[in-house]
């Protein structure tokens, strides 16, 4: 599904590298947590698989089933799969989360050359998804995120991620902010996304979150780099003991 | 040169320009009115660049012998209120179009025309013709104001006497490549009753139209404007209004396209727990020049005004904004908010604003904020993620900022309305 390699990436205006030869691959229906210290790369690997301006990739390629996502515009890869749920779900005042909900679908659609969604149909389809993420009328009908919680941010984060079917779904932080109930609320959305032929890329922190979306696969991040590979249990290895050893274990070689 | 030779020369010149326009015929009270006025003028010059409030908008346009020709734009869409069940008025370069309009009977409202009610010897008009204008001088001179009352060649009086459902909605019909027109409506809004005039469209190659609002207590005046997509007119537009006690004055002007466009309102709030609202958005394109000038005395206790002003500016175009509050000495408990914010889509585009705060009573709460900035990058890219095109985020964006003002229109059906003339607008601009 998606394959990076020897991605280096550096923020535009400072010249500052952060990514230092990032190497991924993610199959098909897997999922896959990337844990890591604070400023080791991790959102920015999301920024730039995205398409986030204010990054320049000097070397290395992403691929989505194949295809280099990194010469599209962020319209072209939403296109062609790619969503990130934001760690800060951007607030839009006077645009009703409804009819920003329809666009997004229907852009979407248009630019793979599928038919626009009907009103009805697509009514239909979101009060459906919003349902089981507990999303009442009210919050479809209020401005994108303007007075969300924390937890609804998330939720209607992943409403859009239900209601754009993405092949590719990276989630960036999206247990921060969260208290446990929320957190499970917003687990249970994406475990119901899982799919054969959808992937994920979980960037956290914590442990705890994977507790709820079990990853396939633990990758942690350090200085610009994937350092060590493994499964769920290298995510209980730094529950218990830190980033420190992992990465003193780095340093010495 | 000194000040008082500027001045001369300035008067030497309004008088020259003025000197072969006539005063439209009446009854004898109105000719009265009408030299007044005239003389007025003549004591206060025209404006020129020079003037504290026209520094950044030139006057010459407005104020020279012929307008700028300007060919009728060829308006292919429905009238903005078409689906508002409302009394259609339609005025065609100035002119009162009979055959256009509505029957004007209705009840709680009685509709006449300004040459009528001038030439009459007696009118409800007489007390009210030029007030309002003229009680608007004492704050900063408004000599195309008293232009208009010297001049105006027809419009209408209205005289509402109860609460009125059915807008008045007044279409402007522009055909003559070379018209000048000068209309002026007078407003009546007598104790406890309510009104809603809509305005839409361009009166003629240029226009000078003024309105006198006289809001008694307890009264309403709810007042929505478009002005479209004929370009190259020169517009300019009063408000006058006396808001009394208990009474509610809103206004809201949806502009786009205009090389020049001039709107300034003069509200009076003059009785305890009044309200004065005022709003503007505005989508300017290429060499657009856009004006709101905007003055509003406070003068009684417990009273609120907002002025929610939104300008988008691309290619160029530029948006100004003056605006004052003066609150008087006594005026207590006067709660003021303004706000002006400039949206600029290049670096071409410009917003210039010059908020004024004047208060002289010390338990009052007034605000004011003037912002200019670009596109939110964050928010942006937001949306884009999402899929949708660069150009679209633009635009739903552009709606997101327009959005406060647009909720200032209190009636939801009129406010669809505009939103989709706005929508409309904004995707026959694309790819522009």
């Amino acid at each position: 599904m998606l394959e990076i390699k020897n991605l280096h990436a550096e923020l535009e205006e400072e010249g500052k590298k952060i990514l230092k030869g990032v190497n991924l691959k993610v199959g098909a229906g897997e999922v896959h947590a990337i844990m890591g210290p604070n400023g080791s790369g991790k959102s920015t690997t999301s920024y730039v698989l995205s398409g986030r301006d204010g990054y320049e990739v000097t070397e290395g390629e992403a691929l989505l089933e194949g295809e280099n996502i990194l010469d599209m515009e962020p319209e072209e890869r939403a296109a062609a799969g790619v969503f990130l749920a934001f760690q800060y779900p951007v607030e839009i005042p006077g645009v009703g989360n409804m009819t920003f909900l329809r666009t997004a679908v229907n852009a979407q659609r248009k630019a793979r050359g599928e038919d626009e969604l009907s009103a009805g149909d697509f009514l239909k389809e979101v009060r459906a998804k919003a349902k089981s993420l507990q999303i009442d009328a009210d919050m479809l009908k209020r401005p994108v995120n303007v007075g969300f919680s924390g937890g609804e941010k998330k939720r209607n984060e992943i409403l859009q991620m239900a209601m754009l079917e993405p092949k590719l779904c990276i989630l960036d932080e999206t247990d921060s902010g969260l208290d446990v109930d929320a957190m499970k609320l917003v687990s249970e959305g994406v475990n119901a996304l899982r799919d054969e032929n959808r992937s994920f890329v979980v960037i956290t922190h914590y442990q705890r979150l994977l507790d709820h979306i079990k990853p396939d696969f633990v990758h942690i991040m350090y200085n610009g780099q994937i350092v060590k590979s493994g499964g769920p249990e290298l995510a209980l290895e730094v529950e218990n003991n830190g980033y420190s050893d992992l990465i003193a274990e780095v340093e010495a070689g | 040169m000194s000040r008082a030779v500027l001045k001369q020369r300035k008067l030497e010149a309004t008088s020259e320009r003025l000197a072969g326009n006539d005063i439209p015929k009446g009854a004898a009270w109105a000719n009265d009115i009408r030299q007044d006025a005239l003389q007025r003028l003549l004591s206060m010059g025209l404006p020129q660049g020079r003037d504290e409030y026209w520094r950044w908008t030139s006057p010459s346009d407005l104020t020279a012998a012929q307008p700028k020709s300007c060919e009728p734009f060829v308006d292919d869409e429905e009238a903005v209120f078409a689906s508002i069940d409302a009394i259609n008025i339609t005025f065609v370069d100035g002119v009162f179009d009979q055959a256009q309009s509505d029957d004007r009977g209705a009840t709680g409202l009685e509709i006449g025309r300004l040459q009528d009610a001038l030439s009459a010897d007696i009118h409800w008009v007489k007390e009210n013709f030029s007030v309002l204008e003229k009680r608007a001088q004492d704050a900063v001179e408004r000599p195309l104001g008293v232009y208009n009352t010297a001049f105006a060649t027809d419009g209408l009086v209205i005289k509402v006497v109860d609460k009125v459902e059915k807008p008045v909605n007044i279409t402007y019909i522009h055909n003559d490549a070379t018209s000048d027109v000068v209309l002026r409506h007078i407003i009546k809004i007598e104790e406890g009753a309510s009104f809603t005039l809509l305005e839409t469209g361009a009166s003629g190659a240029r226009s000078n139209l003024a309105i006198e609002v006289d809001i008694a207590e307890g009264a309403a005046f709810n007042h929505i404007r478009t002005q479209g997509r004929d370009h190259e007119r020169t517009a300019l537009s009063h408000i006058f209004a006396s808001i009394a006690k208990e009474s509610t004055f809103k206004s809201f002007t949806l502009t786009a396209n205009g090389q020049l466009t001039r709107n300034e309102s003069f509200l009076d709030v003059n009785g305890d727990d009044a309200v004065a609202h005022i709003a503007g958005a505005c989508l300017g394109d290429g060499d657009f020049h856009h004006d709101d000038t905007v003055f509003i005395t406070h003068d009684a206790v417990n009273c609120e005004s907002r002025q929610v002003y939104k300008k988008v500016l691309r290619n160029g175009a530029k948006g100004i904004f003056q605006g004052k509050i003066l609150v008087k000495d006594g005026a207590q408990k006067t709660d003021g908010y303004q706000i002006s914010q400039g949206l600029l889509l290049d670096d071409d585009s410009q917003f210039l604003a010059k908020p004024e705060l004047e208060i002289y009573a010390d338990d009052v709460a007034c605000s004011h904020g003037s912002t200019v900035g670009a596109i939110d990058e964050q928010a942006l890219f937001y949306l884009r993620s999402r899929g949708v095109s660069k150009e679209d985020a633009t635009d739903l964006l552009t709606l997101s900022f327009l959005a406060e003002a647009i909720e200032e229109i209190e009636d939801e059906q009129i406010s669809n309305c505009i939103l989709e003339r706005l929508e409309m607008w904004l995707s026959k601009r694309k790819g522009a």
